[in-house]
């Protein structure tokens, strides 16, 4: 794992929004193949970090490579799935899925021509979603269910280099739920996509995720508490996940349990403030740069 | 178990009432029948007072003065005077709700789309959306005669800024999560405005456009009321300075079947042509 190469870098990146902070020197690599997994207590800005790699916004300063190329507006570089509004409602099941491949292929004011490897291809990816059969329905008449099924197949079918999903089984009863998140390992390893998964579910990140990060806002550091400093989320615990078979069972294991417990002792609560320098960021990748404040400390 | 103890829905009244479909069709038909009724009525009393009077003819006073308008070429004008007003009105009200339609869609459209257009077309679509279109009128006949022109003007000006900002409105509230994901899709600005914010907009523009019809009737009779040689609402006004309301009355009410026809077809194409907006959810 320590030896893929380089899927995505972000160095010193800042976000405010007006006088407040979100996220604050955010350091991170992510090595291709990774479904990686972000999670944190609500409003810590992890879905402010989907945003910025997304271009949907524009960090204050620091660095965001995809590839080794900065991130602008959004682009084919990076697919997405969101929790709603996932699909377009004047499209049939395989339009939506078809809308990457044409929209790429003629220009706008043409009527679509479609290649029957674009089709095929649509089809396969239906195949794997099951949804071969649902394929001339409008998205109001899925189940919430099958409508990201079809977000999911809709986002691959363009093949995009990185796949951002912003909470994409949050509105799902438990069942479907985690249905989807087999659906989504299955493809993970089929396809070997690289995934940056925001949830605020710990569980389900611990489970389907290859790596996973802890955002959070609840940490202590050196600088202070004056009013002057403002402290943003950092990234407070990055864990290597072991994959387990694809098999439900693991998530009422002892271990998994206390897991859990354990990172939402670090991340969601509020009363237990980590010092920066005990952050645990154990995965190879992990990196943190000193900002020249600190360097002036040292 | 659960069901034998309740109580029967009530037919008419209140929140739980359910009416069967006859019902349904005969509740409906019912004001229709009063209004009908209480018309004859009241005309048979008038009349049995005075033979001669115009103001509420009975039905067979109507057919007898519309017969010759409707089935008989005019002998001063050569035309079938019925078929020769409705014609033109349509045409007018066509043309006038027509190109406001389409300028309201392309404009609305692109405000509320592209920011830009949005700086420029904003405060201006607003205000001119204030301006009261009759008080235009005298300025509209001064300035393009009293030709067609200043009809169709009437009918554009009154309707086109409603329809616009209502489809600038109806764009704006398009998720902007469907921008981004046409663009991580590859598509571009013009694909995501022709591809994706166009076949939303339509239906939404029919439901518009079936509201705005009423005004444009409006302005329709206004101008033609005050200028014209012909026209559904010329003859109205004409007519009105011989208390013809044998005349008057049957107009009326074909204006009012042409305006429900006409809505009543844009209901079922629109039904047709975007099951998906109809299909209950969004």
């Amino acid at each position: 794992m320590n030896s893929s190469p380089i899927k995505l870098h972000i160095e010193d990146v800042y976000k405010s929004y007006g006088d407040k902070l979100v996220l604050d020197n955010i350091d991170l690599k992510v090595g291709t193949g990774e479904l990686c997994t972000v999670v944190g207590p609500s409003g810590c800005g992890k879905t402010t970090l989907l945003r910025l790699l997304l271009g949907q916004e524009v960090a204050d300063t620091g660095t965001i490579l995809i590839d080794g190329n900065p991130v602008s507006h959004p682009d084919p570089v990076r697919g997405i799935v969101y929790q709603k509004y996932s699909l377009f409602p004047h499209l049939s099941v395989f339009d939506n899925v078809m809308l990457g491949l044409r929209l790429g292929n003629s220009p706008w004011w043409l009527p679509w021509r479609d290649n029957p490897e674009n089709k095929d291809f649509a089809m396969h990816m239906l195949e794997k979603l099951r949804l071969t059969d649902a394929r001339h329905k409008y998205p109001h008449e899925l189940s919430g269910g099958m409508q990201q099924r079809v977000a999911i197949a809709q986002a691959l079918a363009k093949r995009p280099p990185i796949l951002l999903m912003d909470e994409p089984f949050g509105a799902l009863d438990p069942d479907t739920r985690e249905q989807m998140q087999l659906y989504l390992m299955e493809l993970h390893e089929e396809l070997s996509l690289t995934i940056f998964f925001v949830t605020h579910d710990l569980e389900e990140a611990c489970y389907i995720g290859t790596r996973l990060l802890m955002v959070s806002q609840y940490y202590t550091d050196d600088r202070g508490h004056d009013a002057s400093v403002k402290r943003g989320a950092k990234i407070v615990a990055d864990h290597p996940l072991q994959r387990q078979p694809l098999n439900t069972a693991t998530k009422d294991s002892h271990e998994f349990r206390e897991f859990i417990a354990e990172l939402r002792q670090t991340g969601f609560n509020p009363a237990n403030k980590q010092h920066v320098n005990e952050f645990n960021l154990r995965h190879p990748q992990s990196f943190q740069s000193l900002t020249t404040e600190e360097h002036l400390r040292l | 178990m659960a069901n034998s103890n309740r109580k029967l829905s009530p037919r008419l009244w209140g929140v739980h009432a359910q009416q069967p479909k006859w019902l349904k069709v005969i509740l409906g038909c019912l004001p229709f029948v009063l209004l009908l009724i209480g018309y004859l009525w009241a005309s048979d009393v008038r009349h049995a007072e005075n033979p001669n009077d115009k103001l509420l003819p009975g039905i067979t006073q109507m057919v007898k003065t519309m017969s010759p308008m409707i089935f008989e070429e005019n002998r001063r004008s050569g035309t079938y005077i019925f078929m020769d007003d409705s014609l033109a009105s349509l045409q007018r009200l066509a043309l006038g709700v027509g190109l406001a339609y389409l300028m309201a869609v392309w404009i609305g459209m692109n405000m509320g789309v592209y920011s830009g257009m949005e700086s420029i077309g904003g405060p201006f679509s607003t205000f001119v959306a204030m301006v009261p279109p009759l008080a235009l009128l005298p300025i509209l006949f001064i300035t393009l005669g009293v030709d067609e022109i200043a009809k169709v003007a009437l009918i554009f000006i009154g309707t086109a800024p409603v329809m616009l900002r209502d489809i600038y409105l109806t764009t704006k509230a398009l998720p902007r999560e469907q921008l981004v994901k046409t663009l991580t899709l590859g598509g571009t600005d013009s694909a995501y405005v022709y591809r994706i914010v166009l076949p939303q907009l339509l239906p939404r523009s029919i439901d518009t456009l079936r509201l705005n019809l009423g005004a444009a009737w409006l302005f329709l009779i206004a101008a033609e009321a005050i200028a014209s040689t012909n026209g559904l609402g010329y003859r109205i006004f004409l007519v009105r300075r011989y208390l013809a309301m044998d005349v008057i009355i049957p107009y009326v009410a074909w204006i009012t079947l042409l305006g429900f026809t006409l809505d009543y077809c844009l209901r079922l194409l629109s039904r047709k042509v975007y099951p998906w907006y109809h299909g209950g959810g969004k």
